[in-house]
C-alpha cells in the first residue's frame, strides 16, 4: 500500500518508546473507590454542577453542565454518592486547585436507563449531533473540543472526513490500541460522522508503525473480525453476530480508505495530518473545514459511535499507563475520573526510576505535581518518566543561533529570533514574528543544542501579551467609565446650576411682578 | 511542590559542545597536513594560539563574573583558536597567534556578550586585523615541506635572528597577481609559480598553515554535511558561484583570467566555504538566506582576487557578509505555515 | 555651469521628493495626551498627584509632570512611557508610593452604614448602593483604586488580593540560567 504523500516542513524523529505498552493485551481497570471531576473545562469555560453534595448518582447520569455552545456536559462514571464539591489540584501546569465533584463509589455500577439509535442512517445530523452532544463527547486527541460542535461546519463544502491514528508522541499507544482491539466501532464511528457531515470519502490514517492497527481496520472493513478478542469493557464491546445492531453494513464502508503515513513527529497534528494527506494548508487563523476537511481522532469516532448506537455516554476510555517508572506499563480502559495513583497502582506501581508524573506524551504533555489528580477525557496516556525525562532542567547554554530550531519548526516559524524577543520581553517584536503561529509542539525545543526551554519562554511570552492586552481591555474600560461618569457629574452640575438660575430668575421675575400690584401668575 | 516545568521533557543529545567537537574533528585532516607540511614553527604557533584563546576567554568570563568552567568546555573558544591559527602564515612569530587570538575572543566575540552575540566572524576579524597592521608577518609564505630543526624552529616562532630569505616566496594567488601586474600572462605565471594546480590541491604550495590542503578541508566540510551540523545551502552557494565566475572568465580571456579549478584549490576558499562562511552566528537562518549570503561571499571572494589590491579576499568578502547578516535575516523570512510570503493569512479558493 | 544645473537639478528632484513624501506618508498622529493616556492603567486613583489619568497625561506631555509618578501602571508602565516619549526609564518615585499587587475593593456588608460616601468618591462607578442600603462593590468594574478606602466612616472597606485562579494563570518565564 504506497502512497504518495505532500510533506510539512520541520518535524522531527523520535524514539518511539511504544513497544513498552503496546504489547500488552488492553485491561480494564476496575471502579476506583473514589472518581473526581473538575468542573474547569477547556478555555477557561466552567460547567456547574448539577447534583449537590449527598446525592446519589448512577453511572451515566450527568453530573455537570452548562447551557454555553462550547461546553459539554459530565457523566458519572459509576454509581454512588457525591460526597464532596470542593477546591482540588487539577490537570494543569499551574498546580493550582479547580472546583471538582467527588463521588465515592458503590461498587454496584447501576447505569441509567440509555437509549439508542438503531439505524442511524436514517437520523437526521442534526440529531446525531445532538445525541454527540449529550453523550459528552469531546475530542480525545488530548485537545478536548467539542465534538459536536466541530461536526457543524456551518455553510462550508466538506469533501472528506480524516480520522486521525497517527499517534506521532512516544510512549503514547492508546489509539493504536484502540484499533487493534475494536476496528469496528472505529469504523462505524466513521460511518456516523460522513453521514453528519454529508461526506463521501474518509480517510483513517495511521503511521506506518502501526501495521497490526492498519490490518485490524482493513480486515473489519472487510467484514472479519478483529485478530484478537474483543475487549472486555461494556463500552467497546463489538455486536455479537451478524448486523444485530442493524448498523452500517461492509459495503458502506467502501469509502473509507485506511492509510499508512511517514512515523514523524508531529504528523498526529491537525493541520500537519491534513496536509500530509491532502496538501492543503489551513490559513492562520482558520480551521480545517475552511479547507473542506474535518479532522477527529480514531478514538473520538469509537466513542461517537458508542454514543449514538449503544446511547452510551463517555464515561471512559482507553489511557496509555507507561513509561520507565511503572511496573507494568500497558493500555487500561479507565474510567474518566479516576484518579491516577489509583491507575498506576493497578499497573503494578511506581519503579524506584519514577521521577515525573507526566499528563500526555513527552512532547506536549502536562507535568503534574501529584498523583491525586483524576484522569479527563482526553488524558491519552500517563507517563511516568525517570531522569533522562526531566531535562528541562538541564543547564541551558546561550543560543548559537544554529538554526536547528528553524529547521525542525512544521510552522516555518523562526524560534531562535522568537526567543530573542520574548526573553528580552519585547513582545511587539515576537508578535511580528508570529509568535501567536507557534503551536507548541516542542520541535525546536527538543533539537535545541543549548538546551534553551524555548516552549516556556514562548507560552510565558504569549501568557504576557494576553495579560497585556485584558489590562488594556480593563483600562479602556475603565476609562469609558470615568468619563461617562465625568459627563453625568458635568451635567448634574448644569443642571443644579441651571435650576438655581430659573429660581433665581423666578424668584427676581416675582419680585419685580409684584412690585406693579399684578396678581401672582398661576401654576 | 516541584518547579513549574513545561514541555517538551525530551531532549535531543546533541549539545553545543558536541557540534564544536565535530567541526573540530572535521578540521583535524587539514590541520594535521599543515604541520607535517611546515614543520616544528607551524606546531609552535598552533599551540600558541589555541592556547592564548582559551587564556584570553577565560579572562573575559571572569572580569564579567560569569561561571568559566562551562563555557570553556564549549570548544567554542578552543574552536576560534584553532581557526585563526589555521589562517595564518605558517611560520608567523608568537605575538602574531597571541594578537590574532586576543581580537578573536576578546574584540569579535566576548565583546558584543559572548558566544552568539557577536556580528562578524572572530577568526576573520583577527586574520583581517592582523593582516592590515602587520602586512610584512602576514605575508611572510614559506615553502613546504622544508621545514628547519627543533633550534631554528623555536627562533623562528619565539623570536631572534633567523634567514628567511630562503624559504619564502609568494603565494599562487599573490605571485599571479604580480605577474599580471608586470604584463605577463596566465601560462607564463603558472610556469614560474613553482607548485602545480594539483599538487596545490593536496596542499602542497605556500599559503596558510592550515588552509593550503583543499582535498582535506572540503572532505572534512563533507562529513560535516554529512553529520548534519552544517547544511548545503552556504558551501553549495558559495563555491558555485566562485565556478560560475571563475569559468564566465575564463573563457572570455584565458590568459588573463584562471579558471574555476586553480580559484578552487588555492587561498582560504575552502576554508571559508565549509568552516568559516557556515559558522552559525554570523550567517542568515534561512536557506534562502543562506544560499544569498554564500553568494555575496564567492562573488566578493573573486572581485578581490580577480580586480582587488589584495591577491586573497575570503576574509574580506566574510566580514561583508557577515554585516549583511542582520538585512538578509530581517528580509528573507520562510513562508509560515497557513500564511503567504508577506506574512498574511492564506486566501481560501474560492472566497474573497 | 553643467555642473551647476546639474546640482540645482539634484536639489529640485530632492525637494520633490521631501514633498512628496510629507504628504504621502504623513503620520495622522494622535495627540500626545492621547498616546498618553491610553498608556496610563486609567485607575483614577490621583495617586500621581493628579485628578485622574487624564490630568497626569496631559501634565506629562506638557513636561510638567515625570513618567514615574504612576504606581499602578508599575515599572512596565514607566518603561512603556519611556518607550512612547523616547526618554530613559526609571524607577518609580518613592514619594507616590509602590507598586503593589493588584486588589479590588471588598465592603464588609455587616458594617456597612449605607452612607454614599463611598458611591460619590468611586471614580468608575464601581459601587452599586442608596442611601440607607447596604453597598456591594462590582467586582468586574473595580479598578483598585483605593479612593473609597479613606471615606468611609466605619472603615468596612478593605482592598482584598486577586487571587491566582486557573483562567487567569500564566506561564512563568524560565528560570534563567543564561548569563
Amino acid at each position: 500500500m504506497l502512497s504518495r504523500f505532500w510533506e510539512f516542513h520541520g518535524g522531527v524523529r523520535l524514539n518511539r518508546h511504544k513497544e513498552l505498552s503496546s504489547e500488552q493485551p488492553l485491561a480494564v481497570a476496575p471502579i476506583p473507590k473514589q472518581l473526581i471531576y473538575p468542573l474547569q473545562q477547556r478555555g477557561g469555560l466552567n460547567s456547574k454542577a448539577l447534583v449537590a453534595v449527598g446525592d446519589q448518582v448512577l453511572k451515566g447520569q450527568i453530573i455537570a453542565g452548562d447551557d454555553h455552545p462550547l461546553s459539554v456536559p459530565t457523566h458519572a462514571a459509576s454509581s454512588g454518592v457525591v460526597t464532596a464539591l470542593e477546591y482540588r489540584p487539577v490537570p494543569h501546569p499551574s498546580g493550582l486547585d479547580g472546583l471538582c465533584l467527588v463521588i465515592d463509589t458503590d461498587g454496584l455500577d447501576r447505569a441509567v436507563r440509555t437509549k439508542s439509535v438503531k439505524d442511524f442512517n436514517h437520523s437526521k445530523p442534526d440529531t446525531l449531533r445532538r445525541r454527540i452532544r449529550e453523550a459528552g463527547v469531546v475530542g480525545l486527541g488530548g485537545a478536548a473540543f467539542p465534538t459536536a460542535t466541530k461536526m457543524n461546519t456551518g455553510n462550508r463544502t466538506i469533501d472528506l472526513l480524516v480520522l486521525n491514528g497517527a499517534e506521532c508522541e512516544p510512549y503514547i499507544t492508546c489509539d493504536d490500541c484502540l484499533l487493534r482491539t475494536t476496528p469496528d466501532s472505529v469504523l462505524q464511528g466513521a460511518a456516523i460522522l460522513m453521514r453528519i457531515l454529508g461526506v463521501e470519502r474518509c480517510i483513517i490514517a495511521v503511521e506506518e508503525d502501526m501495521p497490526e492497527a492498519a490490518q485490524a481496520l482493513e480486515k473489519a472493513k472487510l467484514g472479519g473480525r478483529p485478530p484478537s478478542p474483543p475487549a472486555p469493557s461494556p463500552r467497546f464491546a463489538l455486536p455479537d453476530g451478524e448486523g444485530s445492531k442493524g448498523v452500517a453494513d461492509a459495503t458502506t464502508y467502501s469509502n473509507i480508505e485506511i492509510l499508512k503515513v511517514p512515523s514523524k513527529y508531529p504528523t498526529g497534528g491537525e493541520k500537519q495530518l491534513i496536509q500530509v494527506l491532502t496538501g492543503r494548508e489551513v490559513p492562520v487563523r482558520g480551521i480545517p473545514a475552511d479547507v473542506g476537511v474535518v479532522c477527529q481522532n480514531v478514538g473520538t469516532a469509537a466513542a461517537v459511535y458508542a454514543a449514538v448506537v449503544e446511547g452510551a455516554p463517555l464515561t471512559s476510555r482507553i489511557v496509555t499507563v507507561t513509561g520507565p517508572g511503572v511496573a507494568r506499563p500497558q493500555n487500561v480502559v479507565a474510567r474518566i475520573g479516576t484518579p491516577i495513583a489509583e491507575l498506576v497502582a493497578y499497573c503494578g506501581g511506581y519503579t524506584e526510576r519514577a521521577q515525573r508524573l507526566i499528563m500526555g506524551g513527552p512532547m506536549m504533555g502536562l507535568a503534574l505535581p501529584s498523583d491525586e489528580l483524576p484522569t479527563i477525557k482526553s488524558t491519552n496516556c500517563i507517563l511516568v518518566a525517570d531522569s533522562d525525562a526531566v531535562g528541562g532542567e538541564k543547564q541551558a547554554l546561550p543560543c548559537i543561533r544554529c538554526g536547528a530550531c528553524s529547521e525542525a519548526c512544521p510552522v516555518n516559524l523562526i524560534p531562535q529570533q522568537l526567543y530573542w524577543h520574548s526573553r528580552s520581553d519585547q513582545l511587539k517584536k515576537a508578535q511580528a514574528y508570529n509568535l501567536f503561529d507557534c503551536i507548541e509542539c516542542g520541535c525546536c525545543d527538543y533539537v535545541c543544542p543549548s538546551h534553551i526551554p524555548l516552549v516556556q519562554y514562548f507560552r510565558a511570552a504569549k501568557g504576557r501579551i494576553l495579560d497585556k492586552q485584558r489590562e488594556q481591555q480593563k483600562a479602556d474600560h475603565a476609562r469609558l467609565r470615568f468619563e461617562a461618569r465625568q459627563a453625568r457629574k458635568e451635567r448634574e452640575k448644569r443642571e443644579k446650576e441651571e435650576a438655581a438660575r430659573r429660581k433665581k430668575e423666578a424668584l427676581a421675575k416675582a419680585a419685580t411682578d409684584e412690585s406693579p400690584g399684578r396678581p401672582p401668575p398661576s401654576p | 511542590m516541584k518547579p513549574i516545568l513545561s514541555a517538551p521533557f525530551s531532549r535531543d543529545d546533541t549539545g553545543v559542545s558536541a557540534i564544536m567537537r565535530k567541526v573540530l574533528l572535521a578540521l583535524t585532516p587539514a590541520t594535521v597536513i599543515g604541520l607535517l607540511l611546515f614543520g616544528w614553527p607551524a606546531l609552535f604557533l598552533f599551540v600558541v594560539t589555541v592556547g592564548s584563546a582559551l587564556l584570553w576567554e577565560a579572562l573575559c568570563l571572569l572580569l564579567a563574573g560569569k561561571a568559566v568552567r562551562p563555557t570553556l568546555l564549549d570548544y567554542s573558544a578552543l574552536l576560534t583558536g584553532w581557526l585563526v591559527a589555521l589562517s595564518l602564515p605558517p611560520w608567523a612569530p608568537w605575538w602574531i597567534g597571541v594578537t590574532g587570538s586576543f581580537i578573536a575572543i576578546v574584540v569579535g566575540k566576548q565583546v558584543y556578550g559572548g558566544l552568539g552575540q557577536n556580528l562578524f566572524n572572530p577568526a576573520m576579524l583577527a586574520r583581517v586585523a592582523l593582516l592590515v597592521s602587520f602586512p610584512l608577518e602576514m605575508t611572510t609564505w614559506v615553502n613546504p615541506l622544508n621545514a628547519p630543526g627543533w633550534a631554528d624552529s623555536w627562533t623562528i616562532a619565539f623570536g631572534g635572528d633567523f634567514a628567511f630569505d630562503s624559504y619564502t616566496g609568494a603565494t599562487l594567488l599573490g605571485h599571479l597577481k604580480t605577474e599580471f601586474s608586470q604584463g605577463r600572462g596566465l601560462s607564463a605565471a603558472y610556469a614560474s609559480g613553482g607548485y602545480g594546480t594539483l599538487a596545490s590541491w593536496f596542499g602542497v604550495t605556500r599559503g596558510s598553515l592550515g588552509e593550503t590542503s583543499a582535498i582535506a578541508l572540503a572532505g572534512g566540510g563533507l562529513w560535516l554535511l554529512r553529520q548534519k551540523v552544517i547544511t548545503w545551502h552556504i558551501p553549495v552557494s558559495l563555491l558555485a558561484t566562485v565556478i560560475v565566475l571563475a569559468s564566465l572568465f575564463t573563457l572570455i580571456d584565458g590568459e588573463r583570467y584562471p579558471g574555476p579549478l586553480f580559484h578552487l584549490g588555492s587561498g582560504a576558499l575552502m576554508l571559508v566555504a565549509f568552516f568559516i562562511a557556515t559558522d552559525y552566528v554570523t550567517s542568515p537562518s534561512s536557506p534562502l538566506g543562506q544560499l544569498l549570503f554564500g553568494a555575496g561571499c564567492g562573488a566578493i571572494i573573486f572581485l578581490i582576487r580577480t580586480w582587488g589590491a589584495f591577491p586573497e579576499g575570503a576574509g574580506f568578502a566574510v566580514l561583508l557578509m557577515n554585516s549583511l547578516t542582520p538585512v538578509i535575516d530581517h528580509y528573507v523570512r520562510p513562508r509560515i505555515y497557513g500564511r503567504d510570503l508577506k506574512g498574511r493569512p492564506l486566501e481560501l479558493e474560492g472566497s474573497q | 555651469m553643467l555642473g551647476i544645473l546639474l546640482v540645482c537639478a539634484l536639489f529640485a528632484l530632492f525637494g520633490l521628493l521631501l514633498g512628496y513624501s510629507a504628504i504621502h506618508f504623513r503620520v495622522e498622529g494622535d495627540p500626545l495626551v492621547e498616546k498618553i493616556d491610553a498608556v496610563l492603567p486609567q485607575t483614577q486613583c490621583g495617586q500621581c498627584g493628579f485628578p485622574g489619568c487624564r490630568p497626569y497625561a496631559e501634565a506629562i506631555a506638557k513636561g510638567e509632570a515625570d513618567i514615574n509618578r504612576c504606581p499602578p501602571g508599575g515599572e512596565d508602565g514607566v518603561k512603556a512611557l519611556a518607550e512612547l516619549l523616547g526618554v530613559e526609564a526609571k524607577p518609580l518615585d518613592d514619594a507616590v508610593g509602590g507598586e503593589k499587587p493588584k486588589a479590588l475593593a471588598v465592603i464588609d456588608e455587616q458594617k456597612c452604614i449605607g452612607c454614599t460616601l463611598c458611591i460619590q468618591a468611586c471614580p468608575v462607578d464601581a459601587i452599586l448602593g442608596s442611601a440607607k442600603h447596604m453597598h456591594t462593590v462590582i467586582a468586574s468594574e473595580c479598578t483598585g483604586c483605593e479612593l473609597c478606602v479613606p471615606v468611609c466612616p466605619v472603615d468596612c472597606i478593605a482592598m482584598e488580593r486577586v487571587a491566582e485562579t486557573l483562567a487567569s494563570w500564566k506561564w512563568p518565564q524560565p528560570r534563567s540560567v543564561l548569563p
